[in-house]
């Protein structure tokens, strides 16, 4: 059983964790080995995670870096931004280390906590401690329960009531080392009542090494909040990432999340929303594109708690070679929760035969006066369509890359954020002409 | 000087045999109408002109412009300058027609070894070429005929004409589906756009359309083959007698 060295491991290295780590962090280590003890990794024979094998993710012997020995590189020097003139605001997790150097200071609104998840437990407790492991139930997902088993670290902000960031934030999450490596990394944003933010998080592995990441983001959504969260990834092919963010959303509030993913080896996305305030209004958009082997498994959960809330899904796909893509969209509207509206799409293009795509729309509803919506569709590029595109002198190659940008165009479309949807543009087309390097946008390699 | 050659043309789709022997030629300067009843085979011979994978040919040889058009792809008889005005143009959400333009227009140039257009000289003959068939400037942020009304599509065939310059252009059933003020607008840019060195094929159900675009020839295409071929005044003997005349003929 893969779950036993891990198990041991997390028993020999408990003090040392600890040490590199804060009390608010610490405090949920023993329930969240006991979850993880009792469920282990989710196996393909649970339903929700039928399509990824997460406990072969884990075989690898991986490298942690549980001492945290600092890496010796400046990432505002190595890295260059894919998207750049995005935002003096630009901060580095590297692997699962908050990067405390050479912070941008300039133009933050006053009363906001940015920076280290650790340090901020430490000089700040009671307000981590009221939300850090709040919505990412241990018991329920033994990915989340390893997560917040060995997490030491990770990226937090804190938006201060009434306080709008009027630029966009930009998280990016660097992966390197020099042999194969595992990350434990934490998300904790707090957006207090009429608080507005954007938030860009770029995956970037920069060495040409097996990594694997696992990710908890946990995102606290007051009254009338506006929060879009935009997540990039751009890795290469082994990388393996298990992602799971949890959003918890009070009256009034509008939260965007859209998940990219550009290339990667193994992709598992898991979203849960709880929409637990009315005229709450969220926006779940996906796009994946994929190749050879690639696996992308995004799932999503969306509670209509109350009544008169709003939820939005669209998630694409274009698979090639033999890539892999899976979709599970589960919409809960309670009962009660009247006047719910719930659009839920996912569309797919299987560009080969050997191309699998396996999707799996749901909806639940014990309400009777609602408006919900939910479909789904594999298939492939038009052929009428390529034929007039290439009766005007385009050639098929060409052709197909249109067509192909098209299809996922209307989820780039949903960014609310005008450079990053032009810079989207680009590196959708960049990929699809298959010139997005191995290293897109790092100096070092 | 000769544009297109066909000579003994067969061709099918799912062993089915639609053209069964067609001879047409067609020199720069001339304006030829090719009318027919439904089923006649029509649609199937703008189709193999223009490369439609569908279609089959079983015998037979096209020359265009010098060359074996069937040597060359869709996208080379294009750059060699076939256009086809579809009779359905077809959707395609996602793709702007400035893309769409652009790329196709780029894709010409590329061929011919010239340089790409410059992004000002593009949009000032997207404006030019607008004009010529009265198209909304709005149209060129949308997608390729989505959404577009029946009229405004068949419009969009003639503006990309005009944009990509043609030797030869086959205009597929193009009346089909115009009110008058919009045939008059389709009709009046093919006219424009006629020169000494071009040549148009105009297919068509009904003479209408001929009033506005003079035809050199008319040949009248019925099971598969050209039955008859005469100068303008054949399009009014159809109008006036139909096509069951020339079965019993």
């Amino acid at each position: 059983m893969i779950e036993q060295q891990y198990i041991d491991l997390f028993r020999q290295y408990r003090e040392i964790i600890d040490k590199h780590s804060s009390e608010v962090l610490n405090a949920l280590r023993d329930q969240a080995m006991n979850d993880f003890r009792c469920s282990g990794f989710p196996t393909q024979q649970v339903e929700e995670y039928k399509y990824t094998d997460i406990g072969k993710q884990f075989e690898p012997d991986f490298g942690l870096n549980l001492n945290r020995l600092p890496i010796p590189v400046n990432p505002y020097e190595v890295f260059h931004c894919d998207v750049p003139n995005l935002s003096t605001h630009l901060y580095f997790v590297e692997n699962d280390s908050f990067y405390d150097k050479a912070l941008p200071k300039a133009g933050i609104p006053e009363g906001v906590l940015v920076g280290s998840l650790k340090t901020f437990s430490q000089t700040h407790p009671e307000l981590v401690s009221n939300y850090y492991g709040k919505l990412a139930d241990t018991s329920k997902d033994g990915t989340v329960a390893f997560n917040t088993a060995f997490v030491q670290d990770g990226f937090f902000m804190y938006i201060p009531k009434n306080v709008v960031w009027e630029y966009p934030v930009q998280l990016v999450n660097i992966l390197r080392a020099d042999v194969d490596f595992m990350v434990n990394r934490r998300i904790l944003i707090v957006l207090e009542d009429n608080a507005q933010l954007k938030l860009l998080i770029c995956d970037h592995a920069m060495d040409n090494r097996n990594f694997l990441s696992t990710q908890v983001v946990e995102i606290f959504a007051g009254e009338n909040v506006v929060f879009d969260l935009y997540e990039l990834e751009a890795n290469h092919d082994k990388t393996t990432r298990i992602n799971s963010v949890y959003v918890s959303q009070q009256t009034g509030s509008n939260v965007l999340i859209n998940g990219i993913t550009l290339n990667n080896g193994v992709t598992r996305n898991n979203y849960h929303v709880g929409l637990y305030g009315r005229n709450a209004e969220t926006h779940l958009y996906g796009m994946a594109i994929a190749d050879e082997e690639q696996k992308i498994d995004n799932f999503s959960f969306i509670d209509h708690a109350v009544p008169d809330c709003t939820s939005n899904e669209l998630y694409k796909y274009v698979l090639d070679d033999q890539a892999t893509g899976a979709f599970c969209g589960k919409i809960l509207v309670r009962k009660g929760s009247q006047k719910t509206r719930a659009y839920q799409s996912n569309k797919n293009i299987c560009m080969t035969r050997e191309a699998k795509m396996f999707t799996k729309p749901q909806l639940e509803i014990y309400a009777d006066d609602v408006k919900c919506s939910h479909g789904a569709t594999v298939g492939q590029l038009n052929d009428d369509a390529l034929f007039y595109l290439r009766s005007r002198g385009i050639p098929e190659n060409e052709a197909r890359m249109l067509l192909m940008f098209a299809f996922v165009s209307d989820v780039i479309d949903h960014v609310r954020l005008e450079v990053l949807e032009e810079r989207l543009h680009r590196l959708v087309e960049k990929r699809f002409r298959g010139e997005i390097g191995k290293c897109e946008g790092c100096a070092s390699c | 000087m000769k544009l297109l050659e066909i000579k003994n043309l067969h061709a099918s789709i799912n062993g089915k045999e639609i053209l069964k022997g067609i001879d047409l030629t067609v020199n720069a300067g001339e304006i030829h109408a090719i009318m027919g009843p439904n089923g006649s085979g029509k649609s199937t011979l703008s189709a193999v002109l223009t490369g439609n994978p569908a279609f089959e040919v079983t015998e037979g040889e096209i020359r265009f412009n010098g060359k074996n058009l069937f040597d060359l792809s869709p996208e080379e008889r294009s750059c060699e300058g076939l256009f086809l005005s579809f009779q359905y143009p077809v959707e395609i959400p996602g793709v702007s027609m400035v893309n769409f333009m652009r790329t196709a227009l780029n894709e010409h140039r590329k061929y011919k070894g010239l340089e790409s257009i410059s992004a000002s000289d593009f949009l000032r003959i997207m404006r030019e070429k607008r004009e010529l068939v009265e198209i909304d400037a709005k149209l060129a942020g949308r997608s390729v005929n989505e959404g577009f009304s029946g009229g405004e599509k068949k419009r969009n065939e003639i503006f990309q004409m005009a944009m990509l310059e043609p030797l030869l252009s086959i205009l597929d059933e193009t009346d089909s589906g115009l009110d008058i003020d919009a045939l008059r607008i389709v009709a009046g840019g093919v006219n424009k756009l006629k020169t000494e060195e071009n040549a148009t094929i105009v297919i068509t159900h009904y003479q209408r359309l001929l009033d506005y675009i003079i035809p050199d020839f008319v040949h009248v295409l019925y099971n598969g083959r050209i039955v008859k071929s005469a100068g303008k005044e054949l399009a009014l003997e159809l109008e006036e007698k139909g096509y069951d005349w020339l079965k019993t003929n």
